[in-house]
C-alpha cells in the first residue's frame, strides 16, 4: 500500500511540475504534446498545402485551357520550366499533376483531414485528458513536418520534382534515366513518402489505443459519436495499408538505387539493354492499389463522419440509423481491402478475376447508398439550421451522389476499357473522393473552429464561400465526364494536339475559368480563417447547441481539457428533438434521471440503474 | 491543492480502462510490422507465379539461427518470470543472455548471406535472390531496434527499476521480443514452403 501511494505521489508530483512549469512558446506551440496544440498544427500544415496544390492545379488548368497564352508571367516563380516561347515545359506539366496529386491525396486529404480532426475531436468527444501518448502524438506530427520540408523542397531542384503521376509506376519511376523528374525528385518523393508513412502509422497507433482505452465512464461503443467510430475505422484501415505501401515503396528504392529487379525486366533504354531480369511492374500496382485504394476511405470516411455529426445536429433530430451508419462504415473498411485490382483491369490481369473485382466493388454502392439514404432521411423533416457547415455537409452528400453514381460505371471490367485513364476517371474521383473530402474537412473546420479557437467565423463570408465553391466545382468537374467519354486520357500535356479533341478547346477553356474562379474562393475562407482567430466574434459556450462533450469544456480548453472532473457519459449522442424535453437537445453528460419528462419507457429502467450505480 | 485533485483525477482516468495504453501502443505496432511482412511474403508469391523464378536451396544456417532465436525467447520468458519474482540478478543474467542470443541470431544471418554468395545467389539479380535478402535484412533491421529496447530494458534493470510492481516495460519488451521470434519462424517457414 505504501509504495502505491509513494508512486501515485512521485507521479502528482511530476504532473505539478508539469503546471506550476510556465511553458515556454516553443514547448507550448511548437513542440508540444497537447493534442489540440497538435491538431491545429496539422490543420495549419494542411491548409498551406491545399493552396499551393491549389495553385499547381490552376497552372496546368491554364495549360489546358489556354494553349496558346503566353505564360512569360510565370518565368519569375518557374524559371526554366517556361521554355524561351512562354509556354509551360512540358515535362514540368507532369510535375505538376503529379504533385498536385501527391499533396492533394496524402497532406491535405490524409495528414490535414484526419490528423487534424481525429486529433482534436478523439480526446474531447471521447471524454479523455489527452491522447495516449502525448509524445508519440508530437512525433506524428513532426514527421509529417520532415516529411512536407522534403516534398516542399523537391520543387527547387534542378530536375525537377516527381512526375510519374501520384502512383509512381515503375519502370518510369524507377529509372532516374527515363525522364528528369525521375531522378533526385523521385528520391525526394519517396523519402518524403517514407516519412509521411511514419506519420501515419505513429497518428494511428495513438488514435486507436485512446478510442478503445481512454473513455470516459458511460462512453460504450455504442454511445460514441459517429465521428469518432469514422475516426477509429480510418486509423484501422491506415495502420493495415500504409506498411503495404512502405514495402512497395522499400522494394522501388531497392530498384532504383541498388541495382535490383523486382519491377523491372527486359528494359531498353535508348537503344541500350539494361541488366535487369526477371521483375515484374504489375507487382508494383498490386502493392501500390492495397494501399491506394483503402486510401479513397481513408480520406472520405472522417469526412463523412463530421458530415454524420454536423447534419445530425443542424437537423435538430437523432441521426437517422446510427447503428446502420456503423455497419456501413464497417463493411466499407472491409470492402475497401479486396477490392484494388479494380485500378488494374486494363494490366491484363484474368477476366475471371476481373469479374470478382468487379463484383466487390459494386458492393460497395450497398453501404454507400445506405449512407446516403440516412443523411437524406435525417435531413427529412428536420428544423434544418443552415450553418455554413451545415451547407458544406450537404454539399458533401450532393458530391457523393453525384461522384458515386460514375463510380458504378468504372468499376465495371467491361465499360473500364473504354474509360480506363480518361477525364472520366478524374471527373469521378475528383467528385466523390477529393471534393467530397475537402468539403467534410472545410464543414469540420467552420463547426468546430469556435472550439479551435474561442471564436465564430464570419457566417456571411462561410456562404459566399460555400456558394461559390459548390457551383464551381460541379462546373469544373461536370464538364469532365464528356471529355472523358468522349476518350481523352489524362495527364497528357495537350489536347490541341489531335484534331479529334479540338472541338472540346472551349468546353475546357470553361473548366479552367471555373477552376480560377473556384480557386479564388478559397482566398475568402482563408481571409475568414484568419481574421476571425483573431478579430471574430466571441464564441459562446455551445454555439450549435450540440451534444457531444468537447462542448461542455471551457472556451478556450486547457491542458487536459477540463477544469474538474470528466464529465460521465449516461446517453448516445443524438438526443435532438426528443418529444417532451424542454430544449431541443440533451447533451450526452445529463443522466436520465435529470429528465423524466422525456425519458422513453425503457430509458425509466436506466434511471434505476444510475441509482444503483451511484450508490455502489 | 485544487491542483492535486485534477491531478490524482488524470491518474485515475488514465487508469481507468481496460489494458494498459502502453501495452496496446505495442500490439499494434506490432500489427503494422506483420502487414509490412505480410505485404513482402504476398509480393512473393505474386512473382514467383509469374515465372522467370531462380530456384536455390536455403541455406543451411537458417536452421541454426531458428534454433538460436527460440531459446532466446525461452530466455527472455524467463528474465520475465524473474522479475515477477523480484529476483534481480537472474533478471540481468537471463537480458543478457538474450541480448547475446540476439547479437548470435544477426551473426548467424550474416554467415547465411555468405552462404548464399557461395551458391551464386546476389542481392542484385534474380528477384527470387533479392526476395530472400530483402526479407532477412528487415527482418535483422527489427531485431536490432528489439535489441536496443533489451539494452534498455537491461539498464533500467541495473537501476532496479525493474520489479514485480513495475513491469509494464519488460512485458512490453517480452512481447516485442517473442514477436520478433515468431516472425523469424514464420518467414522460415514461408521459405522453406514456397521454394
Amino acid at each position: 500500500m505504501s509504495t502505491k501511494n509513494i508512486e501515485l505521489e512521485a507521479e502528482l508530483h511530476e504532473h505539478d511540475h508539469d503546471h506550476e512549469h510556465h511553458q515556454s512558446f516553443i514547448t507550448k506551440y511548437i513542440f508540444s504534446t497537447d493534442h489540440k496544440i497538435i491538431a491545429k498544427q496539422y490543420l495549419f500544415t494542411g491548409i498551406f498545402w491545399a493552396f499551393i496544390g491549389g495553385l499547381l492545379s490552376v497552372v496546368f488548368r491554364l495549360q489546358l485551357g489556354f494553349p496558346d497564352m503566353d505564360l512569360e508571367w510565370l518565368r519569375p516563380f518557374f524559371g526554366k520550366w517556361i521554355t524561351i516561347n512562354g509556354k509551360l515545359d512540358p515535362e514540368f506539366y507532369l510535375a505538376l499533376v503529379t504533385m498536385h496529386g501527391t499533396i492533394m491525396v496524402f497532406f491535405v486529404l490524409t495528414a490535414g483531414l484526419s490528423g487534424t480532426f481525429s486529433n482534436y475531436l478523439i480526446p474531447l468527444q471521447i471524454g479523455a485528458r489527452d491522447m495516449a501518448s502525448g509524445f508519440i502524438n508530437m512525433l506524428s506530427y513532426w514527421f509529417f513536418f520532415a516529411s512536407s520540408v522534403v516534398m516542399f523542397i523537391s520543387f527547387f531542384i534542378e530536375t525537377g520534382p516527381a512526375s510519374g503521376g501520384w502512383v509512381v509506376y515503375p519502370p518510369l519511376s524507377a529509372l532516374p534515366q527515363a525522364m528528369s523528374g525521375s531522378g533526385l525528385g523521385m528520391t525526394m518523393w519517396l523519402t518524403a513518402m517514407a516519412l509521411f508513412i511514419a506519420s501515419t502509422l505513429l497518428g494511428g497507433i495513438n488514435y486507436i489505443t485512446t478510442v478503445i482505452n481512454l473513455r470516459t465512464k458511460g462512453m460504450s461503443f455504442s454511445r460514441l459519436p459517429l465521428t469518432i467510430w469514422a475516426f477509429l475505422l480510418t486509423a484501422i484501415i491506415g495502420l493495415l495499408s500504409f506498411p503495404v505501401l512502405l514495402a512497395a515503396a522499400l522494394l522501388l528504392i531497392l530498384d532504383r538505387s541498388f541495382g535490383t529487379s523486382f519491377y523491372l525486366a527486359e528494359i531498353f533504354i535508348n537503344g541500350e539493354a539494361l541488366p535487369n531480369m526477371g521483375g515484374s511492374p504489375i507487382l508494383y500496382q498490386h502493392l501500390f492499389w492495397f494501399l491506394g485504394h483503402p486510401e479513397v476511405y481513408i480520406v472520405l470516411l472522417p469526412a463523412l463522419g463530421i458530415t454524420s455529426e454536423v447534419i445530425a445536429t443542424n437537423s435538430r433530430k437523432p441521426i437517422f440509423g446510427y447503428r446502420a451508419m456503423i455497419g456501413s462504415m464497417m463493411g466499407i473498411t472491409i470492402l475497401s481491402f479486396i477490392v484494388w485490382a479494380h485500378h488494374m483491369f486494363v494490366t491484363g490481369m484474368n477476366p475471371f478475376l476481373g469479374s470478382i473485382f468487379m463484383l466487390l466493388t459494386l458492393i460497395i454502392a450497398v453501404p454507400s447508398a445506405v449512407k446516403v439514404f440516412n443523411y437524406l432521411t435525417t435531413l427529412w423533416k428536420g428544423n434544418i439550421v443552415f450553418t455554413p457547415a451545415m451547407l458544406f455537409s450537404i454539399g458533401l452528400v450532393s458530391f457523393f451522389i453525384s461522384g458515386g453514381l460514375t463510380g458504378i460505371f468504372l468499376g465495371n471490367s467491361a465499360i473500364d476499357i473504354q474509360l480506363h485513364d480518361t477525364y472520366f476517371v478524374v471527373a469521378h474521383f475528383h467528385l466523390v473522393m477529393g471534393s467530397a473530402a475537402f468539403f467534410g474537412m472545410m464543414a469540420g473546420v467552420y463547426h468546430w473552429f469556435p472550439k479551435m479557437f474561442g471564436r465564430m467565423m464570419d457566417e456571411k463570408l462561410g456562404y459566399v464561400h460555400f456558394w461559390l465553391t459548390f457551383i464551381g466545382i460541379y462546373l469544373v468537374f461536370f464538364p469532365m465526364h464528356y471529355i472523358g467519354i468522349a476518350g481523352f486520357p489524362r495527364r497528357y500535356y495537350s489536347f490541341t494536339n489531335f484534331d479529334t479533341f479540338s472541338m472540346f478547346t472551349d468546353l475546357n477553356a470553361f473548366v479552367s475559368v471555373a477552376a480560377i474562379i473556384t480557386f479564388g474562393a478559397q482566398i475568402i475562407f482563408a481571409f475568414n480563417f484568419l481574421y476571425s482567430i483573431f478579430k471574430g466574434r466571441i464564441a459562446p459556450a455551445n454555439p450549435w447547441r450540440s451534444n457531444t462533450l468537447e462542448w461542455t469544456t471551457p472556451r478556450n480548453p486547457g491542458h487536459g481539457n477540463w477544469p474538474g472532473k470528466i464529465p460521465e457519459v449516461y446517453r448516445w449522442p443524438y438526443d435532438y428533438s426528443k418529444p417532451g424535453a424542454k430544449e431541443d437537445f440533451i447533451p450526452q453528460n445529463i443522466p436520465y434521471s435529470q429528465t423524466p419528462e422525456s425519458n422513453l419507457p425503457f430509458e425509466k429502467d436506466l434511471v434505476e440503474k444510475e441509482k444503483a450505480e451511484k450508490e455502489s | 491543492m485544487n491542483q492535486a485533485i485534477e491531478n490524482i483525477e488524470i491518474i485515475r482516468d488514465r487508469r481507468a480502462m481496460g489494458m494498459n495504453p502502453s501495452k496496446f501502443i505495442v500490439w499494434l505496432f506490432i500489427v503494422s510490422i506483420a502487414m509490412l511482412f505480410a505485404a513482402l511474403t504476398s509480393a512473393y508469391i505474386v512473382k514467383q507465379s509469374g515465372g522467370e523464378w531462380l530456384n536455390f536451396n536455403l541455406p543451411g544456417m537458417f536452421w541454426i539461427t531458428s534454433i538460436i532465436i527460440i531459446v532466446s525467447s525461452v530466455t527472455m520468458q524467463l528474465a520475465l518470470s524473474s522479475a515477477r519474482a523480484d529476483r534481480f540478478n537472474r533478471l540481468r543474467t537471463y537480458l543478457i543472455v538474450t541480448v547475446l542470443l540476439g547479437l548470435a541470431f544477426l551473426i548467424g544471418q550474416y554467415q547465411s548471406w555468405k552462404q548464399l554468395v557461395e551458391l551464386d545467389v546476389y542481392f542484385v539479380g534474380n528477384p527470387a535472390g533479392s526476395f530472400l535478402y530483402v526479407l532477412t535484412g528487415l527482418h535483422a533491421a527489427h531485431i536490432i531496434s528489439g535489441l536496443i529496447f533489451l539494452l534498455i530494458v537491461i539498464v533500467s534493470s541495473f537501476k532496479l527499476k525493474i520489479h514485480s510492481r513495475s513491469l509494464i516495460r519488460i512485458e512490453i519488451c517480452t512481447t516485442y521480443w517473442h514477436f520478433l521470434g515468431g516472425l523469424w519462424l514464420y518467414l522460415f517457414m514461408f521459405l522453406k514452403l514456397n521454394h
